[in-house]
């Protein structure tokens, strides 16, 4: 089986893992397309899955309420054996990189981290990831019987509804104790679109001025068109924005149809983070700004200025 | 505890890439510590300044002969001992975490410290790899860091905010920015640091076997239109861009 370890949340399946899904289907290879579903109450879920796969196992406990990556490796690696996976596809989120190298160890599989692309050829699976800071396009070879791969959000087209719905099974899991206490957390909930789902996304650095100036300006226009809201390290490091909003190598990846900067400079690990986008928008006052070199289009003017004239004139 | 920092010398962020044939070629390259691994290093030291119960401080490169110089930076930096396994081939996280496993038994390590990401090849899987092989725990994306007995606690970023944590040791926390801000070595220091030991080990001792096979490289831009509008009258640059993101582009109702 090709298998998939499916991400959720507010118990809906996310984008990545409808992505993940049609990246199962059209690479190749052989055996039913299975989601892997794992949580507590996680019935809905399984539901939607059944949808989306010709096959769900369903792993509903409460050692599963909460993500530990040495339990979700633990389980992911179990059910790929006992279903004999050639594919084990993970989510490219941050959980899912931090927990899918344990699961090839597990499993002595060979691992593909953070794929553009798959296809298999035999025992033979190919993919495409960047690096060099998303500035080079490498393709990466495995061979053998179970392949590990992380599937970078944003690269395939969303699966579609399958016209008749999978088979859904519960599975016994034998679950490791977490050992890592969680003893806060801080969650930043937006009521936005999220930053990876979002097809434009508004984004604001040190040149937006102040925080104040961010709400007006970037949340402002945002708010107008119906967009994401993404950050700069800079403004996360200055407590301007929270963390779940960075952009870039050490924050989100992200690849919408437009993405709109407003007073940020370009550095090469914000790029890393956005450069694949479609469009690239831009508003700076520094005409010299490295972030014209990667964009479409763009305004040399203070965002003081030209941010206020854009909410205004997006009302027409 | 015994801590072991890995480090890699790395193409400077600033650098140009250029792809010869089908791989990235580093000749002429500025090459540095890799950013998110001196993190570690100077988390390390730091731990060790603060009273922790920390005996020795070893850092360790596998990879080319640049790494020296990784390595180099770290005793400057003040770790006390390094080990470099030289090798030209590119091993993966799987096969990588096979060494650094082996060797953290062989040095009694109880933590481990990795950057979260490497600014090469993108890869954020070592730290998870290696505390799998050894059965550790792990704590990647760490902002700060604590260590009491055996348990270390701290703050890390996760997909969606962040955790406060704690968990026992032995454990690996992979480290970035934020965490601390690195020294810059002293010269008496990169002195000090041309006597302190760089043992050379040999990779065919780890059985360690590369699983994936880089079969290109290619450096991909997209080809951007750069149309740059003048915002001297805002009204009109706004306007103009509208017009343009929502009939040219099509991206906006
Ligand atoms: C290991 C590492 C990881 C990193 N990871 C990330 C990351 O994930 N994401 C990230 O973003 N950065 C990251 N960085 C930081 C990165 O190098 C830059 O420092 C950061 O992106 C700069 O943010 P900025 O563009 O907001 O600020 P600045 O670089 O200060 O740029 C501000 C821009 O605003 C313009 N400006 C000023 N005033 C106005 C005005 N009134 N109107 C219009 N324009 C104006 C200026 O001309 C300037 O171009 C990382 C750095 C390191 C070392």
């Amino acid at each position: 089986m090709k298998l998939i370890v499916a991400e959720h949340a507010g118990g809906k399946l996310t984008k990545a893992t409808l992505e993940m899904v049609a990246a199962a289907q059209n690479a190749g290879g052989e055996g039913p397309v299975t989601l892997l579903v794992l949580g507590q109450n996680v019935a809905a879920v399984a539901n939607e899955a059944a949808q989306y796969a010709e096959q769900v196992l369903v792993g509903d406990s409460a050692a599963l309420a909460a993500y530990n990556p040495e339990v979700w490796a633990a389980a992911a690696a179990q059910i790929a054996q006992e279903g004999e996976a050639s594919l084990v596809l993970i989510g490219g989120s941050r959980s899912g990189r931090e927990y899918a190298p344990r699961v090839a160890v597990k499993l002595d599989a060979p691992y593909l981290e953070d794929a553009t692309s798959l296809s298999v050829n035999g025992s033979t699976v190919q993919a495409q990831r960047y690096t060099y800071l998303a500035r080079v396009t490498e393709t990466v070879e495995a061979s053998a019987p179970t392949v590990t791969v992380t599937v970078k959000p944003g690269s395939f087209a969303p699966a579609a509804p399958a016209a008749a719905a999978g088979e859904q099974y519960d599975v016994e899991l034998e679950l490791p104790a977490a050992r890592t206490q969680v003893t806060g957390r801080s969650v930043e909930k937006t009521s936005r679109v999220a930053l990876t789902e979002a097809d434009v996304i508004v984004t604001g650095g040190r040149g937006v001025g102040s925080p104040d100036n961010f709400a007006t300006y970037v949340e402002g226009l945002a708010d107008r068109i119906g967009a994401g809201v993404g950050a700069t390290r800079a403004v996360v490091d200055a407590g301007w924005r929270p963390y779940a909003e960075q952009v870039g190598q050490t924050g989100k990846t992200v690849q919408p149809k437009a993405y709109i900067a407003l007073g940020v400079s370009g550095a090469v690990q914000h790029l890393s983070g956005m450069g694949k986008s479609k469009f690239i928008v831009a508003i700076n006052k520094d005409a010299e700004a490295p972030i014209f070199k990667v964009a479409d289009y763009g305004i040399v003017g203070d965002v003081n200025q030209i941010v206020p004239a854009l909410i205004e004139a997006a009302k027409k | 505890m015994n801590i072991l920092t890995l480090v890699r010398q790395v193409p400077d962020a600033e650098a140009r890439v250029k792809v010869s044939g089908s791989a990235v070629d580093l000749e002429g390259a500025t090459l540095v510590i890799d950013g998110m691994d001196e993190y570690g290093v100077e988390e390390a030291l730091r731990l060790r300044e603060g009273g922790a119960n920390v005996e020795s401080i070893t850092a360790l490169a596998i990879g080319p002969k640049r790494n020296e110089d990784a390595l180099r930076t770290a005793l400057a930096m003040g770790v006390d001992r390094a080990i470099h396994v030289e090798t030209d081939e590119k091993l993966d996280a799987v096969a990588l975490s096979r060494v650094v496993a082996q060797i953290a038994q062989a040095e009694n390590a109880t933590l481990i410290l990795v950057g979260g990401q490497e600014a090469d090849w993108d890869s954020q899987a070592l730290g998870a790899a290696t505390a799998e092989r050894l059965g550790w725990p792990q704590l990647t994306w760490t902002n700060e860091l604590k260590v009491e007995g055996d348990t270390i606690s701290g703050r890390h970023d996760v997909d969606d905010g962040n955790e406060s944590f704690s968990a026992p040791l032995p454990a690996v926390v992979t480290t970035q920015q934020g965490l601390n801000e690195p020294r810059y070595p002293t010269l008496p220091n990169i002195m000090k640091a041309k006597r302190k030991e760089l043992r050379k080990d040999s990779l065919d001792t780890y059985g360690a076997a590369n699983t994936v096979r880089v079969v290109n490289a290619e450096i991909q831009t997209r080809a951007r239109m750069n149309r740059v509008i003048d915002g001297k009258d805002p009204q009109a640059a706004a306007e103009q861009l509208l017009d343009l993101l929502r009939n040219e582009a099509k991206v906006l109702a």
